[in-house]
């Protein structure tokens, strides 16, 4: 490993970082616009979302790369082409997670905002989904992480990303910049993985003060990977 | 004690919502590949493999030393997949080799094979968007290799025609780029030119390591490892000689977008061609693929050495 | 539509259905790439998940094993072996079985370890051994979840046997990797095709086999919660 080659090489290193990161928030975020919404319905309209459940279920199934290639015969070789699919996944992760948390609010709590007299938007807006906050950020997490690794897929298709790396490293037996690729993406999802956990504490200040340290014994919905 | 606490709350949120409309706007202006030659900058693209990428890192450095505006959008993939960015403009210089140019993208049916020969069919054959500019006098051709030890067991050396392999060849796997399995100068013409019918044939990559380590471990007999890869002098492969041109001359040509040119822009491509020898290539793709230095460094200082801008 | 009619066109050619890249033959290579590490990650995991959750134990390693799971990009990791080790079948075999571990063994050690601790104290009180807690009353009641993990870890594997073409391997990915690099638009949609509805279909069985193996009381002990 090259330690040198880091700070010599650090004018291309930033800008193909700064595209991954690009690649890697974009997604989950329209993911996220998207998913609110949706999950609001699957919620008042029970019978929505089994079948929504399964589309996003059969969606996630598939491989990133087949779906990129896809995607190019409508958006050709830009970032299009890499951010509508991890935006697809990343729905797939978000849906269950919005109708989850919004599932998870207490119905002693809503009938509670009812009676004060909120209106049926006011409680959503003001009660519900703030109560949601910690699933959906739940959510996010994987959807960004996911988002910020298989964006380096897109360096197949020519797509700008860390990907580069990889490539480059492979094509000139070059061990040190495999390594650096490899480290700034996993970095940059562990960074951007911190940010969204203090973004949950910020945004749930009921929350502080106990401790909910999430002890995978505890009982309650389980951190599985589904 | 229901009222919201909006103060906290409400900052991470807007810091949320800060984050997001940041990256949205950047995304808007971001690299778009359909963007770049319409405003006077002139975009450089290259190839999916080290040499291409060196050669097209040296016309950008030169080319902002002269003031040009340039982006450089590197690595777009085979030349099956940037030539039709080329065409309508997307990308306005690629450097290029004029020989399986031709054969591959330009006229398959092309008969040329000297320098002189491939640059007229060019001239008459290439849309009416597209040019080239000067040819250097250095070739990186496709090639069929060899190992030492092969060579050695079956009685030949560089001088040796492609065709001696045809007694062996039902008993050998072929290695090369994916695309040599529908070139018209790859299999087929191996196959019209020499009379070679291999056993199998292995996709592996642009005469990157995994050619290279499938050529020295046995996993291919013989493979399509281009001519300036440096691997040839190191491991002392043998490349047998093509007396028949199924591989047309490759020289580097620049490739360029008729409408991006300027005067300037095609004098200092011009002069890159004239001091571009198969020897400095070799030296410099050692530099970059052996001794791993990088791509702006070793262009910089080929430039330097030269007397052309950098 | 235009990606249908590509995918189309070159599937209904004979010539794909023949010979060493044929699409059955891919398909076979593509299930062994994907199968045999699934195998070998499904042996190392699954026991691992089973004694870590008994236990109670390494819970936090877990934990974040999952986090950097998702985090690390295959192609880079796939390239990384390859440029370490040469060509062989350590060089695929490796790397998708260090990254089809994580899904299985957090499922796994999630599910065990989640049954609810009333149950657990009502087996010891009937007095079963600590052995026969394990096998009878935590492993039926972890069953669904290690089956959604075993479905998580074979959408995966199938998907980074598809990026396993980059680094030389056969399977349905060198459609891809193939008509990436010659252009062949049609070939590259062929095979996205074939590798979606390979993703589908395994999707789709081990959503039965979840449902065939997960015990009855438990099927509708969940249907009843709903």
């Amino acid at each position: 490993m090259q330690w040198s080659w880091i700070p010599q090489n650090w004018s291309i290193i930033w800008p193909y970082t700064l595209d991954n990161l690009l690649l890697g928030l974009v997604p989950p975020l329209l993911g996220l616009v998207i998913a609110v919404p949706v999950g609001i319905a699957c919620v008042a309209r029970r019978w929505l979302y089994p079948p929504v459940l399964s589309l996003t279920s059969a969606l996630y199934a598939l491989p990133s790369l087949a779906l990129f290639v896809v995607l190019i015969a409508y958006t050709g070789l830009g970032n299009l082409t890499v951010i509508i699919p991890l935006t697809l996944f990343s729905l797939c992760v978000l849906i269950p997670n919005v109708v989850d948390g919004l599932r998870s609010v207490a119905e002693p709590v809503r009938q509670a905002a009812t009676a004060m007299g909120f209106t049926q938007l006011r409680r959503l807006v003001q009660v519900e989904l703030p109560l949601a906050v910690p699933v959906v950020i739940a959510g996010l997490r994987v959807a960004v992480v996911s988002s910020i690794s298989l964006a380096s897929l897109g360096q197949l298709i020519g797509v700008s990303s860390l990907g580069y790396f990889f490539i480059d490293g492979l094509q000139r037996d070059f061990p040190t910049e495999i390594y650096v690729g490899l480290g700034l993406t996993i970095i940059l999802a562990l960074v951007c993985d911190l940010i969204l956990v203090t973004a949950r504490t910020l945004l749930t200040p009921w929350a502080r003060g106990r401790r909910v340290a999430p002890s995978p014994l505890t009982p309650g919905p389980p951190v599985v990977v589904r | 004690m229901l009222r919201p606490r909006l103060t906290l709350r409400g900052g991470a949120v807007i810091a949320i919502a800060a984050m997001a409309s940041v990256v949205l706007a950047a995304c808007g202006g971001s690299s778009n590949p359909l963007s770049g030659s319409s405003n006077g900058t002139v975009v450089i693209g290259s190839a999916n493999f080290p040499e291409n990428e060196l050669l097209a890192e040296i016309y950008s450095i030169a080319l902002k030393a002269k003031g040009v505006k340039v982006t450089d959008k590197f690595n777009i993939g085979s030349r099956e997949v940037y030539y039709p960015e080329i065409k309508k403009g997307a990308v306005s210089i690629i450097p290029e080799y004029n020989g399986t140019l031709l054969t591959v993208a330009v006229d398959p049916t092309s008969t040329a094979a000297t320098t002189a020969q491939v640059n007229a069919a060019l001239k008459a054959d290439l849309p009416p968007s597209l040019e080239i500019l000067n040819s250097s006098s250095a070739l990186d051709s496709d090639s069929v290799t060899v190992t030492q030890a092969f060579a050695t067991a079956h009685h030949l050396t560089s001088s040796s025609s492609i065709g001696a392999l045809a007694p062996y060849a039902s008993s050998m796997v072929f290695g090369g780029p994916p695309e040599f399995a529908t070139r018209s100068d790859g299999i087929a013409g191996l196959k019209k030119n020499y009379g070679l019918t291999f056993k199998s044939f292995d996709p592996l990559d642009e005469s990157g390591p995994i050619t290279i380590k499938a050529l020295q471990d046995g996993t291919v007999q013989a493979a399509d490892v281009f001519t300036t890869t440096p691997q040839i002098v190191t491991d002392h492969f043998v490349t047998l000689a093509d007396p028949k041109f199924n591989f047309a001359a490759q020289n580097v040509t620049p490739l360029v977008y008729k409408k991006a040119m300027t005067p300037t822009i095609i004098a200092t491509l011009n002069a890159i061609s004239a001091k571009l020898t198969t020897a400095e290539l070799l030296a410099i793709d050692t530099a970059v693929i052996v001794n791993h230095d990088s791509y702006s460094s070793v262009a910089t200082s080929w430039l330097a050495a030269h007397g052309l801008p950098h | 539509m235009s990606f249908l009619t590509f995918a189309w066109d070159w599937l209904k050619s004979p010539q794909q259905w023949h010979g060493a890249g044929g699409i059955p033959i891919r398909v076979l290579e593509h299930l062994y790439y994907a199968g045999l590490p699934l195998l070998i990650a499904t042996a190392i995991a699954v026991p691992l998940g089973l004694l870590l959750g008994h236990h109670g134990r390494g819970g936090f390693v877990v934990i974040n094993v999952t986090n950097i799971w998702r985090a690390v990009p295959t192609l880079g990791l796939l390239i990384l072996v390859v440029v370490l080790l040469g060509l062989g079948v350590l060089s695929w075999l490796i790397p998708l079985v260090v990254l089809a571990i994580p899904p299985i063994l957090i499922n796994t050690y999630e599910g065990v370890g989640g049954v609810d601790p009333e149950l657990k104290d009502a087996a010891r009180g009937m007095g079963m051994t600590d052995w026969q807690l394990l096998w009878k009353v935590e492993v039926p009641v972890a069953v669904p979840l290690i089956m959604l993990g075993l479905r998580t870890g074979a959408i995966f594997v199938v998907a980074t046997a598809t990026i396993a073409a980059e680094i030389g391997v056969g399977g349905l990915g060198r459609y891809i990797i193939d008509g990436l690099a010659a252009n062949n638009y049609g070939e590259v949609a062929g095979g996205a095709a074939v590798i979606v509805v390979l993703a589908l279909v395994v999707q789709a069985a081990f959503t039965g086999l979840r449902r065939l193996v997960v015990p009855r009381g438990l099927r509708l002990q969940a249907r009843g919660s709903r």
